[in-house]
């Protein structure tokens, strides 16, 4: 099977999954509370005319799954609708919030890599050093602790009495963008860099064992491709087969960390739109969400036959 | 997730944290006792306000300070330790005991059981749990319990699946085979016998259930969905104060350190008990 047939027969699921995902989200301005004309008129007194305007502009009268294909219509070519709370299109709010999360998502992954793929190979190869005892502890820490607790002591310790970082809002440029963004980044990335730390250490410890690591030992390779090649590489795989998942709780986690830091990216937007029964919003975000946790999913197994010959011929068979 | 906790984790585990477990158990008792008496061991009435002694740092008469409607922190952390647990605690009953039937009859019926169960539980598994928490309790209200109950539905799953391997293990041993022999009915085996002996892996489900629930509706809470302003949740207090940080950090600090601690003994806990349940298992065998 060829490449591009995989990948094609992947992107047609996703689409699948993305129509049903799209019905649901749909069906959230129905679930919710109150009548639908009600909710996108949004609070305050309305007329008898605004009302009809409302049910035109929104295909009210229509059948419900009539309703459905005309929003998917729109939804499709990125129309969303407007907000209720700001009545700005929401692709455009959207716009304007996507770039300060994906530079915090983008910023924790770092974080999380640089920091935790070492501290795991350190840990596994040295097992049962004093090390490998703070790695553990640090990382059931970071598995453990919620972001938005980690988010506020962070911002206690070096925001407010050590004064090293500011305390509130995203910042303008990218130099005052990154100093805005790091104590938000550390609280974000706690968990997965714990994950990461986590199944390097014990992928390490598998490898570790390995014939080829004694050999290469024997062979008196050096330590630096010891642990560069040999190790890191096959300790590798198990991180990046859960990267999708993992990646995916950026998503929630940014929700709880924005909001610690008063950031206003899409986690904030979120909130608010729940809070305020912005519907539009809350189907749009709800839709990109989902997307993301897919297409985060596909991008991990295609790393994975990437980084493996072994998954490659098993996936790719000529 | 932070906040989904993946429970793999526990078998990957580190090397045993000698010294650790004994410090967690005392903070975990520590932390039981708050829940179940807190209310009668705070030292002020939780909600009586006190204007002219808001935000104060800590003092002789309040230990953690004071918020800034001069409400005792202490008292208040004590108070919000039985709702802030009691509801995790539910929410972990729930979701191991639903996963334990799920998974034994997934595990040992197999056939139809199996297929519709793990359909559903490959469906739901794939969900950003608290995303979809959020925005359930957010849209259509329902508050506290309802958001208890929401994530029952969506925690099961991952119980279900950590439960079904351990009794697929366990449906190839001797003593499976022997009681089939014997000619005990399927249920009875089930029951009576493949339950208790994936006992280690249910302890560590629940625990780690528990840790990932109190995460979640405290992350709830903290969005201010689900729970009343005012409340003593610690989530709550935590969002609530976290504007006094300058003035008296430890209103804020003071919850956020307790949901860590409750977190992280209880998950440390887990760990030890898996580990010895599994040994002491294994040396019966």
């Amino acid at each position: 099977m060829s490449v591009a047939l995989v990948i094609g027969r992947r992107l047609l699921a996703i689409a699948v999954i993305m129509i049903v995902v799209s019905f649901l989200v749909f069906a959230i301005l129905f679930a919710t509370p109150g009548s639908p004309e009600q909710l996108l008129l949004g609070a305050g007194p309305t007329t008898p005319e605004a009302l009809a305007a409302v049910r035109a502009k929104y295909h009210l009268d229509e059948p419900l799954f009539t309703q459905y294909l005309y929003w998917l219509g729109d939804a499709v070519r990125l129309d969303f609708g407007e907000s209720i709370q700001t009545s700005q299109p929401v692709v455009s709010v959207l716009g304007e919030r996507l770039p300060i999360t994906l530079f915090l998502a983008g910023y924790a992954t770092v974080i999380a890599l640089l920091v935790g793929i070492p501290s795991g190979l350190l840990a596994g190869l040295r097992n049962g050093t004093a090390g490998d005892r703070l790695v553990t502890f640090v990382t059931t820490l970071g598995i453990s602790a919620p972001s938005f607790a980690i988010g506020i002591l962070l911002l206690y310790v070096f925001g407010i009495t050590l004064g090293w970082f500011p305390i509130f809002g995203a910042g303008e440029g990218f130099a005052d963008r990154l100093l805005h963004l790091t104590l938000p980044a550390v609280a974000l990335s706690a968990t997965v860099l714990a994950i990461i730390a986590r199944q390097t250490r014990a992928a390490a410890l598998t490898v570790e064992s390995q014939d080829y690591m004694t050999f290469a030992r024997a062979r008196g390779l050096p330590r630096r491709l010891l642990f560069g090649r040999y190790a890191l590489r096959n300790s590798s795989l198990p991180v990046v087969t859960s990267s999708g998942l993992v990646l995916a709780s950026f998503l929630t986690g940014a929700v709880l960390v924005e909001q610690v830091f008063a950031i206003p990216g899409l986690g904030s937007l979120t909130v608010a739109a729940v809070t305020n029964k912005d519907v539009p919003v809350v189907q749009a975000v709800a839709l990109l969400a989902a997307l993301v946790v897919l297409v985060l999913n596909l991008l991990a197994d295609l790393a994975y036959t990437v980084l493996d010959p072994r998954v490659r011929k098993v996936v790719f068979p000529q | 997730m932070s906040e989904q906790v993946n429970p793999v984790l526990l078998r990957t585990g580190g090397p045993r944290l000698g010294v650790a477990v004994p410090v967690c158990a005392v903070l975990a008792a520590v932390i039981a006792v708050a829940a179940v008496a807190g209310r009668w061991l705070a030292p002020h009435d939780p909600g009586v306000q006190d204007l002219l002694n808001a935000s104060t740092g800590p003092s002789a008469t309040h230990w953690l300070g004071t918020d800034d409607f001069g409400r005792d922190v202490l008292s208040r952390v004590l108070d919000g330790a039985g709702s802030s647990l009691l509801g995790p605690v539910v929410a972990a009953l729930g979701a191991t005991l639903l996963g334990l039937l799920l998974g034994l009859m997934a595990g040992f019926l197999g056939g139809a059981f199996e297929a519709v169960i793990m359909r559903g539980v490959d469906l739901l598994y794939a969900l950003p749990a608290l995303l979809v928490l959020i925005v359930l309790v957010g849209m259509f209200g329902g508050g506290y319990w309802a958001a208890v109950g929401i994530l029952i539905v969506l925690s099961t799953p991952g119980s279900t699946r950590i439960i079904r391997s351990a009794v697929l293990g366990q449906r190839t041993l001797p003593y499976v085979e022997a009681a089939h022999t014997v000619g005990l009915p399927r249920h009875r085996i089930m029951i009576v016998h493949v339950a208790p002996n994936v006992l280690p892996t249910v302890v560590a489900t629940l625990l780690l259930d528990f840790v990932a629930a109190l995460v979640a509706l405290s992350a709830l809470s903290f969005l201010g969905l689900g729970l009343p302003p005012g409340s003593t949740n610690w989530g709550r207090m935590l969002a609530e104060n976290r504007t006094l940080l300058e003035l008296n950090p430890w209103a804020a600090i003071a919850p956020a350190l307790l949901i860590m601690i409750a977190a992280m003994s209880v998950t440390i806990i887990g760990d030890w008990l898996h580990g010895r349940l599994e040994r002491g298992r294994l040396d019966h065998d």
